[in-house]
């Protein structure tokens, strides 16, 4: 099947999904953190405008309630409150290199490779959209986990989780055409909370190690403490 | 209907009137009634249930059956006692200078909400909502780990957030595909993630994308079970968190999120049954295998601690992982076994972590090498502690033993070599636990180490439930048990 031949809405669900995936790319080799968190607006941007679509195409006026949720948390309550850390500890030039950023963003290939790969079987009885949508959901997921593991500020971790979210938002929105309403709210209600606590974690661990640089936190481990 | 409602608003009004209050020295005594009365209510409501069997309420958003419902009950129970023994002790740590004013009012308010969140997560009927309610209890547990705001507390809650946060939203990513399942066979969109509705349906569902489903889901709510490899978190929270946070975390949080697997796996089994392209006992065998792995490499690492709460933390892993293995061996029996030892190891580790909260108040410190004649000093709490270790590690008379044993026979039955790792792991972690437990226990007195403030009361009520539960489970009880069991296999025990 040509891209050019699907209605104009399944080719306007999968660009947005591909570009998505290509910001989860940017987001995991860049080395700056007020980039990576523009960045991170920009992805929950493009997710509003995927769910407004998916609303105004399929007739579900309960989408456009998740669309402006997601519009006002994702989009600019989340990056405010990073930004606005940003700027109180004043690390706007600061740098969150990654360790080995050839060998990450190869692996992160073979991430979206071995998604597609899973989910081959599924999508065999369904529509190529489907099987797309599935697919790079999944593999923003596992790259959100890959974020988190590989970046070493609080920060740049914290946009990793959410971007994990927002592959699982993306997931809802076009493969199942959203979840039900209540579902929605409480976990948009988790995702500010987290957010919260986030913010009041950045001034503990601030407070207790003198940075945001996460790989100090050692401490805890199975070493014998003697 | 009532009694349900009741027992969910009273731990959310607990929650808020806490938070408003502020701290205040008899905030302790409002925290104990809410739970007593939201006990009261949830016993209330079982009886009920018993007798008019699974119902649905609010337009499908609550459901309760047998299973749950004992779930609900415990958690109550537990959440009583913990209670009692958190007045006190925290007060002491206040008086010690550990916690300000200020926390001590966080911590009554967000003991409520996690107590809520678990109740919510127990009753859901909305597998979302069910999503929902778990990360709801790590949220408001996790600024109780770092109450204490040491560096270690800090990065505990740090890691526990992370690690159950990508955890549990793996879970929402198999939610979501089940939900895309469901909703291909569903009438209703809106009904698609309501278990009643699921179960029924469950073997229409498309079975390669409901095991994809289980698999993120077992990652999922696997992470909250503390399951190997996925349990960094759980020794972190529990031995840096206040210790009625131990108790709580040990004894329900860990058992909720084993609830929301057995669910899970129920309408996978079900889903899977005639299919040819996926083995049909997947999820079983899988449940089996992180099983019998946490249950062996906790054993293992418990002969390397040294502090006293990581010692018992990994030995609700192993008991987590005792009963993600027998749950995943399925069969009445196993089942019915699985259930019972739930119970118990709720009852006992919370319990001993009680003992042990006081035992750490004496010696001033949690290093086991630093804790020595507890006996001597109060003999409460020393023999509090022995007993406790010995029921844990399945000594009769006490529960855990009878459950072990009903394990071991369904074990022999279906896979018997599997008999031999699990009597190896049992006694692995039994000379583990011991060894470190005798020394604290006997032993010289060090100078100047005096009795605390201590209310015993909960311990020994848990104990002694413990122990009739071992000698003799009465017969409502063993009812309710082998009524879950047919809920969740098909099939009872009990003629």
């Amino acid at each position: 099947m040509f891209f050019a031949q699907l209605p104009l809405y399944e080719q306007a669900i999968l660009v947005l999904a591909a570009v998505v995936l290509m910001l989860t790319f940017f987001m995991l080799a860049h080395p700056r953190m007020l980039s990576v968190v523009h960045l991170y607006a920009t992805q929950s941007l493009m997710l509003t405008v995927a769910t407004a679509l998916v609303a105004y195409d399929m007739q579900l006026p309960h989408l456009y309630v998740s669309a402006a949720l997601t519009l006002l948390l994702k989009t600019l309550f989340v990056p405010w409150l990073l930004i606005r850390i940003i700027d109180r500890f004043e690390m706007h030039f600061e740098h969150d290199e990654l360790p080995h950023p050839f060998l990450t963003v190869l692996s992160a290939g073979i991430i979206v490779v071995f998604c597609y790969h899973t989910t081959l079987p599924i999508a065999a009885q369904l529509l190529s959209v489907t099987r797309n949508l599935i697919a790079i959901c999944m593999a923003v997921v596992l790259l959100g986990m890959l974020i988190l593991i590989s970046r070493r500020k609080a920060i740049t971790q914290v946009v990793g989780f959410m971007t994990l979210e927002n592959g699982l938002f993306f997931a809802a929105v076009s493969v199942t055409r959203g979840m039900p309403m209540v579902v929605e709210l409480g976990v948009a209600f988790d995702v500010l909370v987290a957010a919260i606590i986030f913010g009041v974690f950045f001034l503990h661990i601030r407070e207790s190690i003198d940075s945001l640089d996460t790989s100090l936190l050692s401490r805890l481990t199975e070493k014998d403490h003697r | 209907m009532q009694a349900l409602l009741w027992t969910l608003s009273l731990p959310l009004f607990g929650m808020i009137v806490l938070a408003l209050w502020g701290h205040h020295p008899k905030a302790h005594r409002l925290n104990i009634a809410c739970t007593v009365a939201g006990l009261g209510f949830a016993i209330i409501m079982a009886i009920e249930t018993l007798h008019r069997g699974p119902k649905t309420y609010l337009n499908g958003l609550l459901y309760v059956d047998a299973f749950n419902v004992y779930l609900v009950v415990l958690t109550a129970m537990v959440g009583v006692t913990t209670a009692i023994f958190s007045g006190p002790y925290m007060l002491h740590e206040l008086a010690r200078g550990r916690v300000s004013a200020n926390r001590m009012r966080l911590y009554h308010s967000s003991y409520q909400g996690f107590l809520f969140a678990m109740q919510v997560a127990l009753s859901s009927n909305n597998l979302g909502v069910l999503w929902v309610a778990m990360e709801g209890a790590t949220l408001s547990t996790v600024l109780l780990v770092s109450l204490y705001r040491t560096p270690e507390s800090i990065e505990a809650a740090w890691k526990y957030f992370l690690l159950c946060g990508v955890g549990i939203a793996q879970a929402l990513f198999g939610t979501v595909l089940l939900y895309f399942a469901a909703s291909k066979v569903v009438v209703q969109q809106e009904d698609a993630l309501l278990w009643s509705e699921l179960i029924k349906v469950a073997a229409q569902l498309d079975p390669t994308t409901v095991s994809l489903a289980f698999g993120f889901l077992l990652i999922g709510y696997g992470t909250k079970v503390g399951l190997v490899p996925l349990h960094n978190w759980l020794p972190d929270a529990h031995s840096e968190g206040p210790t009625p946070m131990s108790a709580v975390l040990s004894g329900l949080l860990l058992n909720v999120a084993l609830y929301a697997l057995v669910r899970i796996k129920m309408i996978t089994d079900a889903a899977l049954q005639s299919s040819q392209s996926v083995d049909p006992h997947i999820a079983g065998f899988l449940m089996m295998g992180f099983g019998l792995l946490s249950f062996i490499v906790a054993g293992i690492f418990l002969h390397r601690q040294t502090d006293i709460k990581r010692l018992f933390s990994y030995s609700s892993i192993e008991h987590m992982g005792l009963m993600t293995f027998a749950f995943g061996l399925g069969g009445p029996l196993a089942t019915f076994g699985a259930l019972l030892h739930m119970t118990v190891h709720s009852l006992t580790k919370s319990a001993i972590f009680i003992t042990v909260g006081h035992a750490s108040q004496i010696a001033k410190t949690q290093r086991i090498d630093g804790i020595r004649g507890l006996i001597a000093t109060q003999p409460a709490v020393g023999w509090g502690l022995l007993i406790g270790t010995a029921a844990i590690t399945g000594f009769p008379p006490f529960g855990v033993f009878v459950s072990e044993f009903l394990l071991l026979t369904a074990t022999m039955r279906t896979w018997p070599w599997l008999t031999l790792p699990l009597l190896l792991g049992l006694g692995i972690a039994f000379a583990g636990l011991l060894r470190a437990v005798q020394p604290m226990v006997y032993g010289e007195k060090p100078n100047g180490q005096l009795p605390v403030p201590a209310n015993m009361l909960p311990v020994l009520t848990q104990f002694t439930l413990v122990m009739i539960l071992g000698l003799a489970i009465p017969a409502f009880l063993a009812r309710w048990f082998d009524a879950a069991a047919r809920l969740i296999t098909g099939a009872g025990v009990l003629p």
